[in-house]
């Protein structure tokens, strides 16, 4: 029986240890769930906390606190042995495609390996079975599979990635930042065949990325990340039409608005100074020192989450 | 108008082990007074090269093969090492990409501004070159400039750092500022107080730039005029609207067509051009872009359309164009009359 929440993330907590008596607050009190067959795109900027989030989840890294329940089962605190065949289930895209392929092994190699460490075939041969099919699916080809990391393109190597995470037909992907070293016009590439994937076997999508009209364009929802909490979710629509959250309003001012009439048009918004470190965030709402719109109250309290309508959550004193 | 740089049929290589990368092949284009001029171009489309040719900071390996870079009717070109010493950092500045690796992490940030002032000026008394490094940064905004005036750089955020490489390329007031991406490692937020400053700066010296990126929808925020470059070449050239309005190029229209906007229609499938860009060491015989264009024929393998004009200061390179190109369903231009 499967649940209609692959992935549901009850207040995830994960903090590191930094030197002598420092915690670096990366991911704090993180709370989401996500349906089966649709994208949750998490944004905001560079330490916000969610590619932490994401490799929480996938339990590259342990959670400090909270739940992680996949597919309905609690994978929280699985041993590795005990995680392996909930793995299967969940795999993971990465941004840099010149890191995350093996220099030395082939393409075949790389994208066999996760089908022969799962056991779901028994020898390279029964492998390219598999291989060969799932190369073509991506845009590759048979020639290609005997060929090494090095000697593709970035848009290619993202291809082979694509092609690994998907081999075992996981039912959750999370995809860190799978198209920002990419150039633009193999983006809308890598872009349409995520979608293409999704709609063929109904699998869910974590999407993070710092594009914002991208997140918009794959997303069913969004999710807003601030120095490790999570300050507004809504369906994707709602959240760029109806931005409650004054960190979400300026992050959106900020986008470059691909249109030099609209660029002239549009009001000065954005959002003044740096990100605050995550080893003292600071108190109450985290975005009090930069929020245009703060209160006394906004330094001494910190904002519950409260649901607006909708299914649109937002954490902020003014609502 | 005043032209302050002029670029004419710009050609250069890179000698490699596996033969003669040509990255630039043959670029012009002017810089008047007082222009935001971007190029737009993926990876690989020349658009670095051309901005390290122009202030001659290309590696060993690669020559300026042909052309002129006339900066104030002196062709950089042939300039001796000692003179572009001295327009380096003071006729024309630079700011890069990655802000941390292009400040001295062992020196402190005020003296590192202050350097590239006494590096041209070497007679100005120290206290006013601290005053000029303090207002500098008030200029650029960062925050407590006395104090910060000693932080060493590994103190500063990356937009911090970037503001840093603005004052420092700001410093003697130069007729030309080259931005190479400056805000490509930078979150949107950043991004969008960087290239506003850069605006207001603008505004107020007057000096003109010359600003590298990937995306247009930064160019649209900044520029007035844009060259889109692609294998080496500049394949349009138009004012800011019209290149939106009316992009008169395939492959510029690739690029809008691949790049959700805000309002995109999510059930509508993206338009990704096809392909990827060609391998310069045996660049294509022909129009570079024909291997991905959907609207190439047999001619578009064979030679490369020149530059031609397309409307008042609009230039593209494309056979479609041409006035004695068929006018059917394949060609965007003629297509309907």
């Amino acid at each position: 029986m499967s649940s209609e929440n692959i992935l549901e993330v009850r207040n995830l907590t994960k903090h590191f240890k930094a030197g002598r008596d420092q915690i670096v607050h990366a991911v704090d009190g993180v709370s989401f769930s996500l349906k089966r067959g649709t994208t949750l795109g998490l944004v905001g900027e560079s330490g916000c906390g969610k590619s932490t989030c994401a490799r929480t989840i996938i339990r590259m890294y342990d959670p400090t606190d909270g739940s992680i329940l996949l597919d309905g089962t609690d994978i929280t605190a699985m041993k590795q042995k005990q995680l392996k065949p909930y793995r299967k289930k969940m795999q993971m895209i990465f941004q840099d495609p010149y890191a995350s392929l093996n220099a030395r092994m082939t393409v075949r190699d790389i994208i066999a390996e996760p089908l022969l460490a799962h056991g779901v075939v028994k020898n390279r041969a029964e492998a390219n079975e598999i291989v060969y099919p799932i190369l073509d699916r991506v845009g590759l080809t048979k020639e290609h599979a005997n060929r090494y990391a090095h000697e593709f393109s970035g848009g290619q190597r993202q291809r082979v990635g694509i092609a690994r995470a998907l081999v075992l037909h996981p039912e959750l992907v999370i995809c860190d930042e799978p198209i920002s070293a990419l150039d633009v016009s193999i983006q809308a590439q890598v872009i349409n065949l995520l979608k293409d994937f999704q709609e063929e076997k109904n699998l869910s999508y974590l999407f993070i990325a710092h594009d914002l009209s991208m997140v918009r364009y794959v997303s069913d929802h969004v999710g807003v990340m601030y120095l490790g909490h999570l300050v507004e979710m809504s369906e994707a629509d709602e959240i760029y039409k109806n931005p409650l959250h004054p960190y979400t309003r300026g992050l959106l001012g900020s986008i470059p608005a691909a249109d030099p009439k609209l660029a002239r048009r549009k009001e000065k918004s954005g959002i003044e100074g740096d990100i605050p470190s995550p080893i003292h965030p600071p108190s109450g709402c985290r975005f009090h020192t930069r929020c245009p719109y703060a209160k006394p109250e906004c330094a001494q309290r910190e904002p519950e989450r409260k649901e607006v309508g909708g299914g649109h959550m937002v954490a902020c004193h003014l609502y | 108008m005043e032209p302050i740089l002029k670029i004419d049929n710009l050609k250069t290589s890179f000698l490699t082990s596996s033969g003669e990368v040509q990255a630039v092949r043959g670029v012009s284009f002017t810089v008047n007074r007082g222009d935001i001029l971007g190029i737009v171009g993926e990876s690989g489309s020349g658009k670095s090269v051309t901005s390290m040719s122009i202030l001659r900071l290309l590696p060993d390996t690669a020559r300026i093969k042909e052309g002129s870079i006339e900066f104030h009717g002196k062709n950089l070109v042939t300039t001796s090492k000692k003179e572009m010493r001295e327009i380096r950092g003071e006729k024309i500045s630079m700011i890069f990409q990655d802000p941390m690796s292009s400040l001295n992490p062992l020196v402190p940030v005020g003296k590192q501004v202050a350097e590239v002032i006494l590096q041209h000026h070497p007679d100005t008394g120290r206290e006013a070159v601290r005053q000029e490094v303090l207002e500098l940064f008030r200029r650029v905004r960062i925050p407590e400039p006395e104090k910060r005036f000693h932080s060493f750089p590994h103190a500063f955020s990356g937009g911090m750092r970037q503001r840093v490489m603005i004052a420092m390329a700001l410093a003697n007031k130069p007729d030309l500022l080259i931005a190479d991406e400056p805000t490509t490692a930078l979150d949107v937020t950043i991004q969008n107080q960087i290239l506003r400053q850069l605006r207001e700066l603008q505004e107020q010296s007057g000096t003109s730039i010359l600003f590298i990126t990937h995306d247009l929808g930064v160019v649209a925020e900044l520029c007035s005029h844009v060259l889109v470059m692609y294998g080496g070449l500049v394949m349009e050239q138009a004012s800011i609207d019209e290149i939106f309005e009316h992009p008169g190029h395939p492959y510029t229209m690739g690029l809008l067509a691949s790049m959700p906007d805000l309002e995109q229609d999510k059930r509508v499938r993206l338009r990704p051009i096809p392909g990827s860009p060609p391998d310069m060491t045996n660049p294509p015989k022909g129009c570079p872009f024909a291997p991905r264009c959907p609207y190439a024929r047999k001619i578009c393998a064979q030679e490369c359309p020149d530059l031609a004009a397309l409307g008042e200061g609009h230039l593209s390179r494309c056979f479609l164009q041409y006035e004695d190109a068929p006018a059917d369903a394949h060609n965007p231009f003629r297509n309907g009359e």
